[in-house]
């Protein structure tokens, strides 16, 4: 086994159990800490695949803004006094077996597949910042200019939803 | 590394996601597990992009693409995230709780 397959193990590993924990912690502090494990692994899987400016990127943007976000949001509502009631078991038990025939499913049609075996080729410089950059600001500058507007309205929603029922009515 | 690991690995994070978004009610709860489901998706994306680097009727710039794409979906989810959140507080603020299940009185 060499370096990075045992790498990729131990990472795949630890992005799944993560996972499941992000799902089954009953606290969702800890839903969002299993989170951010789960993107570090990912961002980690990046890095193994020579993708270095989306390894960034994922850590800065989700590991960073977006966990943050959720943090102050679970902080500001005290959810502890109104513990989350259960679902009912035989949901839960639909939404299980559910997602496990998703994922049998997904496998099996894949499974067979024949280009499953084909190797990457991580070798190439392709995911460095310099030839992104150069992509993303010669042939996408519409779509850049685009989402940086697709920010701002977020941004006005995001204010003018959360603000207070007075201050909306006076 | 051959492919089939990436595949499986994100169908599995992406199922996880799925079965979190079906069992749980609390709203931020579904809110992460959709994040976990963007992220396998884009984990795909770019082991694909590498995988496809250099194949027989592909180039370095198909590559760059899918790495491009990886790029935008990570913008629009950052946003949808923040409005989003901003939904949930109101919830929040009207109901005391961000349990999903008091959502159905829209259904009326």
């Amino acid at each position: 086994m060499s370096t990075t397959q045992i790498l990729f193990w131990f990472l795949s590993i630890l992005a799944v159990l993560s996972a499941v924990g992000v799902v089954a912690s009953r606290n969702p502090i800890y839903s969002v800490l299993w989170l951010i494990v789960v993107f570090f692994s990912i961002s980690g899987q990046y890095v193994l695949m020579n993708a270095q400016f989306l390894a960034i990127v994922n850590v800065i943007v989700y590991a960073g803004a977006i966990m943050v976000l959720f943090t102050f949001v679970i902080m500001l509502m005290n959810l502890n006094e109104h513990p989350e009631i259960p679902k009912n078991v035989y949901l839960k038990a639909a939404g299980i077996i559910a997602g496990m025939c998703l994922l049998v499913v997904l496998v099996a049609a894949l499974a067979k597949s024949s280009n499953m075996h084909e190797s990457l080729r991580v070798g190439t410089n392709v995911g460095l910042i310099k030839y992104l950059g150069r992509t993303l600001f010669n042939d996408y500058v519409v779509p850049f200019e685009i989402s940086s507007v697709l920010f701002l309205s977020a941004m006005i929603g995001a204010v003018v939803i959360g603000r207070k029922e007075k201050e909306t009515v006076a | 590394m051959e492919i089939q690991g990436y595949v499986i690995l994100s169908i599995t994070l992406f199922c996880i996601g799925v079965v979190g978004a079906l069992t749980r009610r609390n709203a931020i709860i579904i809110f992460m597990c959709i994040e976990l489901m963007l992220n396998s998706v884009n984990l795909l994306l770019v082991a694909f992009s590498k995988m496809h680097m250099m194949g027989a009727n592909a180039s370095a710039a198909s590559a760059i693409d899918a790495q491009i794409f990886v790029f935008f979906i990570m913008i629009v989810a950052a946003a949808g995230v923040s409005v989003g959140l901003a939904i949930s507080v109101m919830l929040y603020r009207n109901t005391r709780s961000v349990d999903v299940n008091f959502l159905n009185r829209l259904k009326n």
